[in-house]
């Protein structure tokens, strides 16, 4: 395949910039090209050094102390991170919440993009129209507004129940019940699949329809060209969603905020890993212990996102290996 | 579809037929149900509180503008002062980005310079970065720079193309314009400034527009940051109005809760229809997550 598959291959191509830098200029760039390309990089470079590199390490030095904002941090050691390992049950709550989400929410959200993209790619009319309204909740679902909405879907006298009453069914409390406020939000999240949706029907519209002929040709049912052809062929763009849903999951923050009135509630049964370390870092002034948060949870979205890299090589195919 | 594949099918077209049929209805109650809850909203927000939670249909059986006018009031203040922070911060967030990022993309897409490599890889990485690895050390730099409680924290970032997103967006965006336009400007004897203001920005025109309407979007959702910087009411964005407005009125006031939450998804609704062939390419070409 000449042509990119989408999103994930120019992310690899951009990984290596400029293809080849030309000999020459590589060996003598002069002290005016310096000086103009740090001219436009400069707004950048203080940025980076001010509110990225040099707050991570700040991050780092405060999780090892206590630190309250008001007065100069005081060392600990690493007194955070075994407080939060051996003694914080609500630290474990969050986790589970957290991976809980991260679980549910992503390979569903995927599973009903790729679906509904796969239907929407046969060429039919109305694609246009279908597509918008299929993405419009993933640009709102972010908004405080959505979340106020779905805490009023799923009340004990929201449109949920209504609708199940109509069929005899006396639904719970989902949004105050301690076995279902974390559904909800999953089902938040999964009502959400508009965005990875268009980026998988612009990686099946990539896939060339001889190669679909030929299959046919060859025999295959539609069952088999999608396990044979589709799928393998669209791995990279799995990969890429897959990556980038996971680390936007891990970070949810707002609708957990909002259903559950800012606490994490029913019982710490949403008390996202997100909540937590606001509520400590801006409720409780805990920052250090709210850096040491911070690192792990850099930790692991660094290790989810590592593991799926290191597993892409087994599953994932690109179209030029050949 | 080409003609020989016609030609076997035939027999079948009956069947592709119904089968599109099929598709057609399932796909049209699937949209039902995604924007369901909207026109839910979209119709309670018109109600009279009594009937908020008992009629269901979506056609309000009487109509209670009241609520907009309740809602508009606010908890303690009105809406309209929401409004008028959401829209500074939005609009100096897009300035921003448009303009820091734009910079940032052209050096790296066109000028050389030394750690080239490493710097560009470090861009890449913290496009990676979860918000939350800098966020405590961030505060207590603008804490002590004395810009907390003011809408700095929330918009000077962006002069300082921290969304390194958009730059990759743009960086990739500017290696498809051809250098033999730069190459004719710097023989008509144009320098790097003039290059990137004449040439490279009006081409760059699509990628500045997504840029531009994701980063609308986002500021304007956007409620951690203006939650943790911004305390006093005077200065709330609409997501805190918002919040505000739930936490004070309680279970009474859904009617106006409800008014209120709809006009503000009303400026996302209008970027919408008017970039969304934009914003459906930009998330299509580079994965932007919307």
């Amino acid at each position: 395949m000449s042509t990119t598959l989408s999103g994930t291959a120019s992310l690899e191509s951009a990984t290596a910039p400029e293809a080849r830098p030309r000999r020459h200029k590589a060996v003598g760039i002069n002290a005016r090209q310096n000086g103009a390309a740090f001219l436009f990089l400069a707004p950048w470079l203080i940025g980076l050094v001010f509110l990225t590199l040099g707050p991570i390490l700040a991050s780092f030095y405060l999780s090892l102390t206590r630190y309250d904002m008001f007065t100069p941090p005081q060392w600990l050691g690493l007194d955070n991170y075994v407080k939060m390992f051996a003694e914080d049950g609500r630290y474990y709550q969050s986790l589970r919440v957290t991976f809980t989400y991260v679980f549910l929410s992503v390979p569903l959200k995927l599973a009903f993009a790729l679906g509904i993209a796969m239907l929407l790619n046969r060429g039919l009319k109305g694609l246009g129209f279908y597509r918008s309204v299929y993405y419009l909740p993933s640009l709102l679902g972010g908004s405080v507004a959505v979340a106020i909405m779905w805490r009023q879907v799923f009340a004990y006298d929201g449109i949920i129940n209504q609708i199940l009453l109509k069929f005899g069914i006396d639904g719970p409390s989902w949004i105050t019940s301690t076995d279902y406020a974390l559904y909800t939000l999953v089902a938040l999240a999964v009502w959400q699949f508009g965005s990875p949706m268009v980026i998988f029907l612009a990686g099946l519209k990539q896939i060339p329809q001889d190669i679909y002929d030929a299959a046919e040709v060859d025999g295959a049912g539609p069952v088999r060209k999608f396990f044979s052809v589709t799928l393998p062929l669209l791995t990279p763009i799995i990969f890429f969603n897959f990556v980038m849903q996971i680390i936007g999951a891990f970070q949810a923050f707002t609708p957990a905020y909002i259903i559950s009135g800012g606490k994490g509630g029913p019982a710490d049964a949403t008390l996202f890993y997100t909540l937590y370390l606001y509520e400590q870092a801006f409720t409780n002034f805990q920052m250090g212990y709210a850096s040491a948060m911070a690192w792990v949870l850099v930790a692991i979205i660094g290790l989810a996102t590592t593991l799926s890299f290191q597993s892409a090589r087994y599953w994932v195919h690109y179209g030029d290996e050949r | 579809m080409t003609t020989p594949s016609m030609l076997t099918r035939k027999p079948k077209r009956l069947t592709i037929r119904w089968r599109s049929i099929i598709v057609h209805g399932f796909l049209i109650v699937g949209a039902l149900v995604m924007i369901y809850p909207l026109l839910w909203l979209a119709s309670s927000s018109l109600k009279p509180a009594n009937l908020i939670f008992s009629d269901l249909s979506l056609w309000p059986s009487k109509i209670r503008l009241q609520n907009y006018v309740d809602g508009w009031r606010g908890a303690a203040l009105p809406f309209s002062s929401f409004f008028l922070n959401s829209f500074i911060v939005s609009g100096l967030a897009v300035v921003g980005n448009v303009f820091a990022c734009s910079m940032v993309a052209y050096a790296f897409a066109r000028l050389n310079f030394v750690f080239k490599r490493t710097l560009f890889a470090l861009m890449m990485l913290t496009i990676m970065l979860p918000l939350h690895a800098t966020l405590i050390p961030q505060y207590a730099l603008f804490y002590n720079l004395g810009w907390v409680n003011t809408f700095l924290p929330l918009t000077v970032p962006k002069f300082l193309a921290v969304d390194s997103f958009f730059i990759f967006l743009m960086v990739q965006f500017i290696r498809g314009i051809p250098r033999e336009l730069d190459e004719a400007a710097v023989i008509d004897g144009a320098g790097p400034i003039r290059i990137y203001w004449s040439v490279i920005l009006p081409l760059l025109t699509p990628a500045l527009v997504t840029t531009a309407v994701f980063s609308f979007i986002w500021t304007y959702e956007d409620f951690l940051s203006p939650l943790v910087y911004l305390t006093s009411m005077d200065l709330y964005t609409v997501p805190q109005g918002l919040s505000l407005l739930m936490s004070s009125k309680g279970a009474s006031s859904w009617g106006p809760l409800l008014a209120m939450s709809l006009l503000s998804l009303v400026p996302l609704f209008v970027v919408f229809f008017v970039f969304q062939r934009r914003l459906i390419e930009g998330i299509a070409t580079s994965g932007l997550k919307g």
